[in-house]
Formats: structure tokens, C-alpha cells, sequence
């Protein structure tokens, strides 16, 4: 792969890390309040996937969908803002974390009733179709979202009208406080899609590489008209479900075998022949520290300013971030009228 | 005995107690084992009843809401949780197409026992999707019947009255009630489960309220205490049936009403209790009775936008500071 793309992804995946790690400091601060589901570990899922996507690809998400956001191109300032529930928030504050929606860049949504995504992905794939267009639509949800009816429902739609859809899994074995072994008979997600005859498989999504590279391939098939298909992708969250769960259901043995597989130090070990990393990348993910604080040592002194430099950046971004959410002015109850009759104001009414 | 309580532990006693009492109680929905339910309710019965009778479900709300309508009709006397009442939308086919209809349509050869407990309402800033109070899409299905304890008295009492019904009972209980406090008093006798209970005596006006907004009611009635206005607060505990009696009787003595509802105004529950209240006591109301409710938008998630967009103790007050009071 090339050495810009693999630099650009691991850019990104350690901004969302930044982001969700600021916004978690921030609801903590008590900034704002209501659900925060957050995202580190599972950076490779959007990453990998949302880079390889076109400008013309639609992207239909859960309420953890900070990430893919950012990812997709809405601006940090944009999102930290709707965050805060401000007026220069991507959804002018009546959205807030879980309702991210950004029109411009095809951003469909982020949807806080599990189970929504896949009929709103068929019906924008429904759209495509009578449209005759070579886009895809990529469509988000978890492990717990399976064995809700509309996943059957949807999935069989697409599989009988073709429809150009990405289903990915993002399964990151649990359904807030319920394992997978003990919400799902088969634990194999990507295997249900077989009941629908649509083509699927299993990648590991902790590996951001071959996120893209897999979902790259599958797209250009979508487009060309091959249809639908499922990809699972195995992954793990660093936090609790949300800022409310502390995640102590979870044996700590299972916790640190992830933890080790940190997306951000895979993709940063990638780098390591021309890009030797530093303790700055090992700092990320808590278990690949000592694993690159030898090679640390064998760093190019030019190429570890190079990865300073982007971690500051980053860091500097961030602040910027939640300096614009803070000075942004609340919204008026006029402007949420506004919001909501948006649509009525051609029409006559009465 | 007379303790002070938190109003899930007094949910999570009464299940207790009706699941050590009867083998035929059970409980399901989405995390209630293992973790020990979303807002505490089922905290340690699955060590004590084991997995079966306290039973983790996958997210599937209108299956396992069916389930528990199955189990019912043969005799079982299930508890399904649905995590928030905005999940309840997806089971409402189990609910209202299954539950309210069997006994009726199999000629009463079906009973059902069956209970529903979903937490509803305005939290803090959980956005559209998640501040959703659907009490009235519930009231205007007939064969259900719906408690809305606003105390840790009542959330026992109903609770466990609603696992001895027959009939299937939906409890709507508040996200913002659950770590309340209160007294429970086992010694007292329970009222019965859809009876309103006068919790303030007053001479000047009366306000119908329920869940927690009858304690926000409360809050306001003390103020305009202070203001020399009387207000008698009537706290419904439960939208169907409704207790007309003890409104009708309050109404004859304060001649003005308001009813409060943190609901959207637009065919909402305080659209039933004013126009049935209308019409059985038009002469005994001197002025016209006042709605004070949710205005008519989806929850937005800025907080101020949030608290504007539902009743607040100056919103009541002003409402009650309009009526022409006799001097
Ligand atoms: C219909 C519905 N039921 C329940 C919930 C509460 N809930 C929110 S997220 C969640 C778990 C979802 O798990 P999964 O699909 O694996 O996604 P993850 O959060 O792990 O990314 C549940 C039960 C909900 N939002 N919607
Ligand atoms: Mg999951």
C-alpha cells in the first residue's frame, strides 16, 4: 500500500483517538451531559472503511459516530459544537452526539434506535438504483444491532432488488453489558447474510490495512452493480458502552488482548521500515509501549519530529475544537422552530 | 416497617418478593441480568433466580415483548423491561395488536398477565430519539392499562399490584425518578392501583398532574402558597383508567384547573382529562381549565432548549397566577 495513504490513515485514526478522548474530558467537565457513546479501539472499523470511500458514497451510521464523521470530513469544530448542543454544531444543537448529520458530504445520519440503519441505507440504495448512479451506500451497526427484525427484513430487500450496499459489522462483542455468546446464537455475523444469499465475509478489524483494502474492493464491485454484501469486521471498544458504564463486565483478560492489538500501533508498526515510530505513537495504545520503545531507539531523528509535528497538530485541531464549541452562542427556541417547520415554510398550510 | 428508599430499589423489592412468593413471575429484556438493568431495577436477582427467571435478551423489543404475551396466555406471569419507552415503539405490534386484543378477541378464554415496565420521559439532553413519553399513544388503546407511580410508595405498590393483575399492565416510570427518595411504608395498606391520590389539600384552584410532573406540580403549589394562592395537587398515578371521582370532587371545591403533563400539548393526555373534566363538571368551573404541557416538538438536545421545551415550576405558576382569583 502506498506509504501516503497508510500516513493519512493513521493521521486520522489518531485524531479520532484525540477527539473522543477530549470529548470524554469535556462531558466529564460536565460541558454537556446526556449519551456519550465513544469510539477508541474501533478506529480501524471507520477509518478503513471511510477511506475508501468516494465523495458520491453515503455513509448511514449509528449514535457512535463521532468518528465517522470526522472521518468523512465534517469539521472537528463542527462536531465538538453540536457536542456542546451549539448553534455552529453540525446540526445547529437539536442533535447533539448521537444525531450526527452533515448533508454535504453525503452523511446520512446517526441513528440512536438500534436496528435503523439498514432501513435507511436500502432506501437511499433504493434511491441509487431507480437513479441508475455507480454509487454505493455504506451501512454502519453493531454486533447487538443483528437481531433486530428490521436487519432481516432490510437485508432481504437488498439481496432481492440488488440494491448497492455495504453492510458492515462493527462487532465489538457486545450489546453494552451482553457478550455476543449470549445474544446470538451465531456468533458468526457475517454468516447470516448467507440466509439472504448475499455474499459476505470476516476480516480483523483491528488491522486498518486491510479494512480499507477489503472495503475498497467491495465498493467497486457495489458500484459496477454487483449487489449487496456483508462485512464483519471483529474489533473491540477501549471504554465502557458509554460515559454511564464504567465496562466492569468485562474480564480483564479479554480487555488487554485487544488492547494490545491497538489499531493505531498496527497501522504506526506499517509505517516502521520508512517511518520509524516513537514512544509518541506507543503512548496510544497502552501495550505496544514497550514494543516500540525499542525501535524507538533505532529512530531517524527527522521522521520522530515528523510524527511530533502531526501529534501537535492534531493536538492544536482539538483545542481549536472545543475552543469554537465553547464560544459558540446557544441556540434560540426561534432558530428550533426554525429547524423543525424547515420544510413547511413553501407551503401553505391552513 | 417504614424505611427511606430509592425508587428503583423499591421496583427492585417488589419484583423480589413477587418472584420468591410465585415461580410463575419472571422477568426479561436487554441487559436486566448479568448487569443488572439499565437503571438498577433487577440489581441482584439473576444470582438469586438464575438466568432463566431474570433472562438477558438480545435487542429484538417486539419479540421478546411477544414472548412475554405467549407466556402469559399460558399462565406465566411475565415482567418485560423495555430499556426506554422509545424502544417500546418497535414492540408496540406485541403490545397493542397482541396483548390488548387476545383476551378480548378469544371471548375472555385468555387471561393476561403481564407486565410492561419501560422508563420514559425528558432526562438530560438525550436528544429526540431518547426523550419520548408515549403515553398517550398507550391511553388510547383500550385493554391496556398504565401506572405511572411518581413515589417509591407507589412504584412498589403498583409494581406489585400489576404482577397480580390479570390484565396486561404497562408501567411507565420516569428516568429522572429512579433516584428519588421516599418513604416506604409496608405497614399501610396499598391503595388500589389506578386510585388518585390528593397530595396537597387546597381551596383555590386544582392541579391534575402524574409521574413526575406531580411533584413538579408540588414544588409549584408551594410557591403559590407563598403568593396566598391554595393550590390542592391531585397526583393521578395512572392514565387508564383514570380516577374521575377525586378530580370532580377537588374541581367542585376549587372551581379552576390545570392540568400538567410533560407530554407534547397536541392530543395529549391533558387533552383527555380537560375535555372529560369539561364535560362532567362545565358549571362547577369558573374559569377556563388551563393546560400546561410539552410544546409540540422533538426533544432538542441543547439543554435550555431542552428544559424550554417542557413544563417547569415558573411555567406552572405563571399559568396559575392567570386565573381571577376571588379576593
Ligand atoms: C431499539 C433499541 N433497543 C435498545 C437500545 C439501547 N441500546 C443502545 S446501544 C445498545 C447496544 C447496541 O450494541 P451493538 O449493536 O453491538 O452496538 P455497539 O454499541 O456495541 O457499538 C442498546 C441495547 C436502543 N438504543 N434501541
Ligand atoms: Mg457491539
Amino acid at each position: 500500500m502506498e506509504r501516503e495513504q497508510v500516513h493519512k490513515m493513521l493521521r486520522d485514526m489518531l485524531r479520532a483517538r484525540a477527539f473522543e478522548e477530549r470529548a470524554a474530558e469535556e462531558y466529564s467537565k460536565g460541558s454537556f451531559a446526556g449519551f456519550l457513546h465513544l469510539y477508541p479501539g474501533e478506529e480501524a472499523v471507520a477509518v478503513g472503511v471511510i477511506h475508501a470511500t468516494e465523495p458520491a458514497d453515503y455513509i448511514v451510521t449509528t449514535y457512535r459516530e463521532h468518528v465517522h464523521a470526522l472521518v468523512r470530513g465534517t469539521p472537528s469544530k463542527a462536531i465538538m459544537a453540536e457536542l456542546f448542543g451549539r448553534r455552529d454544531g453540525i446540526c445547529k444543537g437539536m442533535g447533539g452526539s448521537m444525531h450526527l448529520f452533515d448533508a454535504e458530504r453525503r452523511f446520512m445520519g446517526g441513528y440512536a434506535i438500534v436496528g435503523e440503519t439498514y432501513p435507511i441505507a436500502i432506501g437511499v440504495g433504493y434511491a441509487i438504483l431507480l437513479r441508475n448512479l455507480p454509487e454505493a451506500v455504506i451501512c454502519f451497526f453493531g454486533d447487538g444491532a443483528v437481531n433486530q427484525g428490521t436487519f432481516h427484513e432490510s437485508l432481504n430487500m437488498a439481496a432481492l432488488w440488488r440494491l448497492p450496499v455495504l453492510f458492515v459489522c462493527e462487532n465489538n462483542h457486545y450489546q453494552i453489558g451482553t457478550e455476543i455468546h449470549r445474544h446470538s446464537a451465531q456468533t458468526d455475523v457475517y454468516k447470516r447474510a448467507s440466509a439472504y444469499n448475499i455474499p459476505s465475509e470476516k476480516i480483523n478489524g483491528m488491522d486498518v490495512l486491510s479494512v480499507y483494502s477489503t472495503t475498497e474492493r467491495l465498493l467497486k464491485q457495489i458500484r459496477n452493480g454487483g449487489g449487496p454484501y456483508l462485512l464483519e469486521l471483529e474489533t473491540y471498544r477501549f471504554r465502557g458502552h458509554s460515559m454511564a458504564d464504567p465496562g466492569t463486565y468485562r474480564p480483564s483478560v479479554e480487555v488487554h488482548s485487544f488492547t494490545s492489538q491497538d489499531p493505531i500501533s498496527i497501522a504506526a508498526h506499517e509505517l516502521e521500515s520508512s517511518y520509524p515510530t516513537a514512544e509518541e505513537i506507543a503512548k496510544v495504545g497502552p501495550d505496544c509501549i514497550t514494543q516500540l520503545t525499542e525501535q524507538a531507539q533505532q529512530t531517524g531523528h527527522l521522521l520522530e519530529q515528523d510524527l511530533e509535528l502531526i501529534k501537535k497538530d492534531i493536538e492544536n485541531e482539538i483545542d481549536a475544537a472545543v475552543d469554537f464549541a465553547m464560544n459558540s452562542p446557544e441556540p434560540t427556541m426561534d432558530e428550533c422552530w426554525l429547524c423543525f417547520q424547515n420544510n413547511q415554510r413553501a407551503e401553505t398550510l391552513l | 416497617m417504614h424505611e427511606e428508599i430509592l425508587y428503583w430499589q423499591a421496583l427492585n423489592r417488589a419484583l423480589d418478593i413477587a418472584m420468591a412468593k410465585d415461580s410463575s413471575v419472571f422477568i426479561l429484556g436487554e441487559d436486566v441480568g448479568l448487569f443488572g438493568g439499565t437503571y438498577r431495577v433487577t440489581e441482584g436477582l439473576y444470582s438469586k433466580y438464575g438466568e432463566a427467571r431474570v433472562r438477558d435478551t438480545p435487542i429484538s423489543e417486539n419479540s421478546f415483548t411477544g414472548l412475554g404475551v405467549g407466556a402469559a396466555m399460558i399462565g406465566m406471569r411475565p415482567v418485560v423491561e423495555i430499556m426506554t419507552v422509545n424502544f417500546a415503539l418497535l414492540a408496540l405490534d406485541a403490545i397493542i395488536n397482541m396483548a390488548a386484543k387476545i383476551p378480548f378477541m378469544s371471548g375472555g378464554q385468555y387471561a393476561m398477565p403481564l407486565v410492561i415496565r419501560m422508563p420514559g420521559g425528558v432526562a438530560k439532553q438525550l436528544a429526540a430519539q431518547h426523550s419520548q413519553r408515549l403515553e398517550h399513544t398507550m391511553m388510547n388503546v383500550p385493554g391496556l392499562r398504565i401506572a405511572v407511580p411518581s413515589t417509591p410508595q407507589d412504584a412498589f405498590w403498583q409494581f406489585s399490584q400489576a404482577i397480580e393483575s390479570d390484565d396486561p399492565i404497562i408501567l411507565l416510570e420516569h428516568e429522572l425518578l429512579y433516584f428519588t427518595k421516599g418513604v416506604l411504608d409496608s405497614s399501610i395498606e396499598a391503595l388500589p392501583m389506578h386510585k388518585a391520590q390528593v397530595r396537597r389539600k387546597g381551596k383555590h384552584l386544582t392541579i391534575i398532574s402524574y409521574s413526575k410532573h406531580a411533584l413538579v406540580s408540588l414544588q409549584a403549589a408551594e410557591q403559590l402558597a407563598q403568593q396566598g394562592i391554595d393550590t390542592e395537587v391531585i397526583d393521578l398515578r395512572s392514565l387508564s383508567p383514570i380516577d374521575w371521582e377525586t378530580c370532580i370532587e377537588s374541581i367542585q371545591r376549587t372551581h379552576r384547573l390545570i392540568v400538567v403533563e410533560e407530554d407534547c400539548k397536541f392530543a395529549g393526555a391533558g387533552a383527555e382529562i380537560v375535555s372529560e373534566l369539561t364535560e362532567r363538571c362545565f358549571f362547577e368551573l369558573d374559569e377556563a381549565p388551563i393546560r400546561v404541557a410539552g410544546m409540540n416538538i422533538p426533544t432538542p438536545f441543547n439543554a435550555k432548549l431542552e428544559a424550554a421545551s417542557i413544563p417547569q415550576v415558573e411555567d406552572i405558576v405563571a399559568a396559575a397566577q392567570g386565573f381571577r382569583l376571588p379576593s
